[in-house]
């Protein structure tokens, strides 16, 4: 059977094509002001026999393509276990979002965290900062991680936080210090998301941030655990909603495997 | 609908903010209540008291009023009801629910301040507030910091702002004060109103309101079935329209819905499919038209079975024993019934999480969702150890923290959706 999972999220819409549970395809594109428009693009000569929607945009492709939604929270927990059988808590920072999942023996949530209807700490958060210090994100993760001290950003709205920084960097702060001040008030924010889900331990990191080098390396740091991040942390929503989708067809159609 | 544009003028409304504040509201009483399949015909009744709310039933204030009795409106349960009816006055809940004129109430008061309170502001500032303005008498209370403090915010603003003096500690010493802050109360309403409280008008009183509360606990008791004979939304509704209505006539209207119900659970007959995940809600009380939360819910295929809250059994659940053959023997009956309600205000407060596991159990529900307004320090700062508590018994819970606004709509969506999803794998 193949299976695609969409995930439309606030910045990007990432599609996976499943078969035999292993992925075949994957997919990326920016959600834009038209995320229907972007989900045609990337469903472009993909076929499958079931498909399950996930993601900030969930309703609207169920409307459209008229499949199942399942929430991200359930999608990322649903993509992490497959690829980390071992994992039970998984963290994903994504464009607007940041959410802690803990996960019992068997893989089922037990606890979820999610921070409030302000984006402060996500991924915009950080794309908002590197440019307003003048760095392409990949620059960014890797100059606040070669820096040697770091000043201390305290607000975490991005409105006041690019203040902060221009302030900072008008009192002569090097601009390698104050990156390494953003990354640590993210992941601040972060752990403290974390341990009010479950006692520190192994942590499963997805979602968009999870590109960069810098916030897992501090989580890690902080709680003193290993941070795993997947080869492609993006994509594990939409695996996980593909996952998904086999799940329910098999239902339907009462079959074992 | 008749015209009340004159009465809604001599009470000193703003009436072009207060239509413009009525067509928002029937536009999402429409969308939110109307547009629910297969709601019970007894829901008429309310649809009827909410389509009048500011019409027919401020005419039966103003009725009331010409006949020499006194409205006196309040903003919280511990405001004996009772009492209010023993001195043959009409009794109202003031209006709290909505985000409107939020500018206005931050003239007054800090940005950072619990909604319920800004609210309230916000119609009193923005005059349209048809109960407000027909009160003869304002019942305030030392609950939070934020309300006692507001009071004196508001005391110019009003013709009569009585408060009442809360204990905040469950000891025989807090009792006292609530007894003799009642008593005192009792006293206010007879100089106002000019008449007395005589054992027979109090025993009548209490009569009256354990009624309602008889109704109410009924309809809670429906709710245990599955599939669920109505939804949550209308169950919460019946609730708010618990501190508006007359009180004989909603004991009536309730108890005929009541009929209703029990015959659709008899045939097993109900709102949703059967085996939808029930949910219970605690914490905050939702003030009309306060409907964003259970609305996202029962949008996610979940269905609410109880409210543990001021609108909901944490106001209703407790009648008052009218056995005294006293006064004072009465006036000691309902101070024991007020005095269990178990408010965020009171410290400690035990027993607020064990009436959340014992409705858990008795409804039937599979998770908790705790509802905190923003900045409310009582409620906020209770989910945390009362989450624990109740994860601890097996009892899955989702914190919620909002406002009035619809911001935060997705992330709530998101995280109702995903506790639903979680309580269906378990």
């Amino acid at each position: 059977m193949i299976a695609a999972g969409i995930d439309i999220g606030s910045r990007t819409v990432k599609l996976a094509v499943i078969e035999g549970g292993k992925p075949i395809l994957t997919r990326k594109a920016l959600t834009s002001h038209d995320p229907l428009e972007a989900v045609r693009t990337l469903m472009n000569g993909v076929e499958y026999d079931a498909i399950v929607a996930t993601g900030y945009g969930r309703h609207l492709i169920k409307d459209y393509l008229k499949c199942a939604a399942i929430s991200e929270i359930k999608a990322f927990a649903l993509g992490a276990r497959a690829i980390l059988p071992r994992c039970r808590v998984v963290l994903d920072i994504g464009g607007q979002d940041t959410k802690a999942i803990s996960l019992n023996e068997s893989g089922d949530m037990s606890k979820f965290e999610m921070n409030d209807k302000c984006a402060a700490g996500t991924g915009r958060f950080l794309e908002i900062m590197a440019n307003a210090l003048g760095f392409s994100l990949d620059e960014f993760s890797g100059n606040a991680l070669s820096a040697k001290g770091a000043a201390k950003v305290n607000s975490m709205c991005t409105v006041f936080a690019e203040s902060e920084v221009i302030s900072l960097i008008t009192q002569g702060a090097s601009r390698h210090e104050v990156a390494l001040g953003i990354h640590q008030a993210i992941v601040s924010r972060s752990v403290a998301l974390l341990k009010r889900i479950s006692t520190p331990q192994e942590v499963f990191f997805a979602g968009g941030v999870a590109l960069n080098k810098c916030v897992g390396v501090l989580i890690g740091r902080e709680l003193g655990i290993p941070v795993f991040v997947p080869e492609d942390p993006q994509i594990v929503g939409a695996y996980g909603a593909a996952l998904h989708a086999i799940y329910t067809k098999k239902l339907l159609l009462n079959i074992d495997n | 609908m008749s015209n009340y544009t004159q009465m809604w003028s001599d009470l000193g409304l703003d009436l072009q903010a207060h239509d413009a504040l009525l067509s928002i509201l029937g536009g999402a009483y429409q969308d939110i209540f109307l547009s629910q399949k297969d709601r019970p015909e007894g829901m008429k009744y309310f649809d009827f008291v909410m389509s009048e709310v500011h019409g027919l039933r401020i005419k039966e204030l103003m009725d009331a009023k010409a006949q020499g009795r006194m409205v006196v409106g309040s903003y919280c349960v511990f405001v004996p009801e009772e009492m209010i009816l023993a001195v043959d006055s009409v009794s109202v809940g003031l209006c709290a629910g909505a985000e409107f004129n939020f500018e206005g109430a931050e003239e007054v008061l800090p940005r950072n301040l619990c909604p319920l309170i800004k609210s309230a502001f916000g119609f009193k500032r923005g005059l349209v507030c048809p109960y407000v303005e027909a009160s003869d008498i304002i019942v305030g209370e030392n609950t939070c910091d934020g309300k006692k403090k507001a009071y004196e915010v508001l005391s110019p603003m009003v013709k009569d702002l009585y408060i009442i003096d809360l204990p905040q500690m469950k000891s025989d010493t807090g009792k006292m004060l609530l007894r003799e802050e009642y008593r005192k109360f009792i006293k206010k309403l007879e100089d106002v109103s000019g008449r007395k409280i005589t054992f027979e008008t109090l025993k009548k009183g209490i009569e009256l309101t354990n009624a309602k509360r008889k109704a109410v606990k009924r309809l809670a008791g429906l709710r245990k079935a599955d599939p669920a004979p109505i939804s949550g939304l209308d169950a919460l509704l019946v609730n708010q329209v618990f501190f508006y209505d007359d009180p004989v006539r909603f004991t009536t209207s309730v108890n005929t819905l009541c009929d209703e119900l029990e015959v659709r659970v008899a045939e097993g007959k109900g709102v949703f499919p059967k085996n939808t995940p029930r949910l219970l809600m605690s914490g905050c009380p939702m003030a009309v038209p306060n409907w964003k939360v259970p609305m996202i819910i029962e949008g996610s295929g979940a269905v609410i079975v109880g409210e543990e809250s001021c609108v909901g059994e944490r106001g209703t659940q407790w009648l008052t024993d009218d056995n005294g053959k006293t006064i004072d023997e009465l006036l000691d009956a309902i101070t024991e019934r007020y005095f269990k309600i178990d408010c965020a205000v009171f410290t400690p407060n035990p027993s607020r999480v064990d009436h959340v596991k014992e409705m858990y159990n008795k409804y039937n529900a599979q998770g908790v969702i705790h509802y905190s307004l923003q900045s409310c320090h009582p409620y906020t700062v209770e989910s945390g150890p009362a989450e624990a508590l109740l994860e601890e018994a097996g009892i899955p819970v989702l914190r919620l923290e909002t406002d009035y606004s619809q911001e935060d709509a997705g992330q709530l969506k998101t995280r109702i959706e995903a506790f639903r999803e979680r309580i269906e794998t378990k």
